[in-house]
């Protein structure tokens, strides 16, 4: 506690927003002749999940971003948010902590059911400080919406993640209020894939003025702080100039409000307030006051005071448009297409076998031989190595943050993908170790020998039959700045 | 100390079924229609065959486990009978077992069957399977093509060649095939085609494109064997045809898992290859080899085994191919039947395929494409990937040869 910058608060933030951004005019062209109202939302783009990335696989990458930039330390708890998470009776936050490389003891818990349910988990973290102990609240979505809704414009894909613990803090807890009011803005019965909501200007006038407006003016009278000292103020709203309207009502100044991604990526529900506040975190000055809303039966508030500490990692670039709206409707499932006996092949998991071998799959976990040195994957009883093969020697090693180079490869328009084609090859690891892996999210040319490329964690196979989904590590290329470090 | 086969097992009959779409032709159809041949090519009676071994691949596809649906189909005599199976060298596989048994003196007769009935699967290529239900947990769900036509990336980029006049040596192989299928009546795809043909087809995994791929095919072939010394008392006359060399080398994990492999040549094909030159006594393998039909499952396949097997140096294979080296009329013929490119390939006949060319030329029975003077012939047989596969080499000839 020697260093002055030591303090107990929000040690890193993170974003992740999948690669493929959805053209909105796209997506507008096929739904003019019935629902030419939706041309003012038919602006910019919106992320879409590849057909592989779910809430926990977002989440995953949300985490190890968060991670790198502050590597958890002592006690772990890691809470996921979510309201579209892959399975109802599995710890979805299990599998996230797994792949991210959590000790077997963190503590790690679903939250559901409401936009709010992340900023609820990090009021709570910050409200009740564990200084031993690194917390890290991940809030992912992945939501469908009805064909030619306005959500279906409206809505994005991605993650967002928070650390909380003692360390450089980015911000400290100055306080925070909530409120509970169960207004039905919108709805999502358990089973069903679409919301059903209640006419905006209700949600508006009733919901953020009166509710949202009245707990941020709480918590400002609760610290003493004058809504002209709010620097920073981050409100996530589906509808337009509603934030707007919200900052009036309090005193906080327009510019003051939290630019979000609404043109490039989207709303995020409930990863939106995570996103706002790594938005605001990077663009306030040390010493700036941050608020932080989140609306939704009810509404949660939390002001914080920013540091000197700068802001680690890097935000979403820019992604790769996507024109394909048929294939939007694919990855959701929304639309059934022919795609031929191939894809009828079984996928049912052999849980048994899962679960004796969790760690090659969670961690992407290998073997390091402790005579000869050798790396390699999977880890197995006898050395690859054919000058070695030694026996019961391997040490477990993880290839998750290993770069990687492409040894051989193709993109194969025979095997069923239902993101066509299958691109996969031989990878070769650098300091050893080769797997034949998949790629993901790779262009059709873009594949050549000796291609740098880094690892993600994605759906390997659906089982439709059964609902059930298995998931491993793919490579994929590294880009722009990755690239160049 | 062993000795190796070499001499020891003569091949007395032979018999092929014409492959392709068999629709209306079960997989019991097909051993009988290859056994009446082999059978009448002996001239013995089936009574005599004292056991068997049965080569099929994709049983789930077809017959069903265990060697029963061979002992019904021929209505063996309750002889012994076994069935194997090492991937798409399945067919060698029931060679091998026939053939180690006579040269271990335990039978006189014996009978090697392969068969594949791959049509009834309601689609193209190959059956989609599962690799085990470890293995699925992580390991991509690839296709044929696609596990091949790694070789080409890894190829082109180690020897330094561009893509395009890699794909124009692809494309004079497959040509190749094609004409040389078109002179034989036993063939799945007859068709002439030209390089255009080839370079302008669809692509299934990059950089192959249709024609660069064999075809899937219904089919059986089989193996009387015996004795050198047997085979004379049945036959004054006729030329012995034995087995010069019989090797498997089988993929322990190295090449998938350890950076020691370049992607670019099939390492068991080597091993294989090597060992079979031993035991047949061949040192200069281009010159000594009169035919060779090898694993053609793409047409980069057949390349880099070209390599692989001695007839090319290293890095030269294009060279050879485009200056017509295993053209028919070439120095050494390769796939003169068409090759599992166009003679097709069911998975479980294909190996037995291979010697019954090499054993039709023999005999000098290989009609149109019959080559002027053959004394030993190659076949190579490929099952798996080429990262991970059972490779099996034999080298049949004239008895002393």
């Amino acid at each position: 506690m020697n260093d002055p910058e030591t303090a107990f608060g929000l040690l890193a933030t993170a974003r992740y927003a999948p690669r493929l951004r959805l053209e909105r005019s796209e997506v507008f062209a096929q739904h003019r002749w019935m629902a030419p109202g939706l041309k003012s939302l038919a602006k910019g783009q919106r992320a879409i999940a590849n057909w592989d990335e779910d809430a926990v696989t977002m989440a995953v990458e949300a985490g190890r971003a968060l991670l790198a930039a502050a590597p958890a330390r002592g006690a772990t708890e890691l809470t996921l948010a979510s309201t579209t998470l892959p399975f109802a009776d599995r710890l979805n936050a299990g599998i996230v902590a797994a792949a991210l490389g959590l000790a077997a003891t963190a503590v790690v818990r679903d939250v559901a059911s409401s936009a709010r349910a992340a900023l609820t988990e990090l009021i709570a973290c910050l409200r009740h400080p564990a200084p031993e102990t690194t917390r890290i609240v991940v809030a992912s979505e992945r939501r469908s919406a009805r064909p030619a809704s306005a959500q279906e414009l409206i809505f994005g894909d991605g993650a967002a993640a928070a650390g909380v613990g003692t360390g450089r803090a980015l911000a400290t807890f100055v306080t925070a209020h909530s409120v509970h009011a169960d207004l039905v803005d919108h709805f999502r019965q358990a089973g069903e894939a679409y919301d059903y909501g209640w006419e905006e200007r209700w949600v508006r006038d009733e919901g953020y003025l009166k509710i949202a407006a009245g707990a941020v003016l709480q918590c400002l009278a609760d610290a003493g702080v004058a809504a002209a000292d709010v620097a920073h103020f981050a409100l996530p709203a589906a509808l337009p100039k509603v934030n707007e309207a919200v900052a009036r009502r309090v005193g906080i100044a327009a510019a003051a409000l939290v630019p979000t991604a609404a043109a490039t990526i989207g709303e995020l529900g409930g990863a939106e307030p995570l996103a706002l506040l790594d938005t605001a975190l990077r663009a306030a000055a040390p010493g700036a006051l941050i608020l932080v809303a989140a609306f939704g039966s009810g509404c949660d508030v939390l002001l914080l005071k920013r540091s000197a500490v700068p802001c680690p990692g890097d935000v979403p670039d820019a992604g790769k448009p996507e024109t394909s709206y048929l294939k939007y409707l694919s990855f959701t499932g929304q639309i059934a297409l022919a795609w031929g006996m191939r894809a009828e092949m079984d996928n049912k998991p052999a849980l048994t076998a899962a679960w004796r071998d969790h760690a090659r799959t969670e961690r992407f976990e290998g073997g390091t031989c402790s005579r000869c040195g050798t790396v390699q994957f999977p880890l197995s009883r006898l050395c690859v190595n054919p000058e070695c093969k030694a026996q019961d020697t391997q040490q477990p090693v993880s290839f998750a943050d290993r770069p990687a180079r492409v040894l051989s490869h193709t993109s194969d328009f025979l095997a069923y993908t239902p993101a066509p084609p299958f691109q996969f090859g031989h990878i070769d690891f650098d300091g050893g170790g080769r797997v034949l892996m998949e790629f993901a999210d790779t262009d059709r040319d873009e594949l050549r020998v000796g291609l740098p490329l880094r690892m993600v964690y994605r759906i390997k196979d659906l089982d439709a039959a059964r609902g059930f989904r298995r998931y491993f590590w793919k490579a994929t290329p590294l880009r722009g700045a990755a690239l160049l470090s | 100390m062993a000795s190796g086969i070499r001499d020891k097992v003569a091949i007395i009959g032979m018999g092929c079924t014409r492959f392709g779409e068999r629709w209306d032709a079960g997989p019991e159809d097909l051993m009988l229609e290859a056994f009446n041949e082999a059978l009448a090519d002996a001239g013995i009676r089936g009574a005599q065959i004292e056991a068997a071994w049965f080569g099929v691949c994709l049983e789930e596809n077809n017959v069903g486990k265990t060697a029963g649906p061979l002992a019904q189909a021929l209505r063996l005599p309750r002889i012994a009978a076994t069935r194997v199976e090492n991937a798409c060298a399945t067919g060698t596989e029931a060679l091998r077992g026939a053939a180690y048994a006579v040269a271990a003196g335990a039978y006189d007769i014996v009978l090697a069957l392969g068969v594949e009935k791959l049509k009834d699967t309601g689609y193209g290529g190959l059956p989609v399977r599962t690799r085990g239900v470890a293995n699925d947990l992580w390991l991509p769900n690839s296709t044929a093509p696609g596990a091949f036509a790694q070789l080409a990336s890894a190829y082109a980029a180690k020897h330094r060649v561009a893509m395009p006049d890699l794909k124009r040596a692809m494309a004079h192989i497959s040509v190749k095939s094609h004409a040389n299928a078109a002179l034989n009546p036993k063939a799945h795809l007859r068709n002439k085609i030209t390089i255009d043909d080839v370079l302008g087809a669809m692509t299934i995994a990059a950089p192959l494109g249709l024609y660069d791929c064999s075809g899937v095919s219904d089919g059986a072939a089989c193996a009387i064997l015996t004795t050198p010394e047997i085979a004379r008392a049945l036959r004054r006359d006729a030329e012995i045809v034995t087995i010069k060399a019989l090797e498997v080398s089988v993929s322990n994990g190295e090449e998938a898992g350890f950076q020691g492999w370049d992607g670019a040549h099939i390492a068991t094909a080597r091993v294989a290859g090597a060992r079979a030159y031993a035991a047949a006594g061949i040192t200069d393998p281009r010159a000594q080899i009169d035919l060779a039909e090898v694993h053609d499952c793409f047409s980069i396949t057949e390349a880099v085994l070209m390599e692989d097997l001695g007839f090319s140096a290293p890095g030269r294979v294009i060279h050879d191919v485009l200056d017509g080296v295993f053209d028919l009329a070439g120095a050494l013929p390769v796939e003169p039947d068409g090759g599992l490119k166009c003679f097709g390939h069911p998975i479980g006949a294909s190996g037995l395929r291979m010697v019954y060319e090499v054993y039709q030329q023999l005999h000098g029975r290989a009609g149109e494409r019959q080559l002027r003077r053959v004394d030993r012939g190659l076949t190579q047989n490929l099952g798996g990937h080429p990262h991970q596969n059972v490779c099996a080499v034999s080298i049949i000839g004239r008895m002393g040869a």
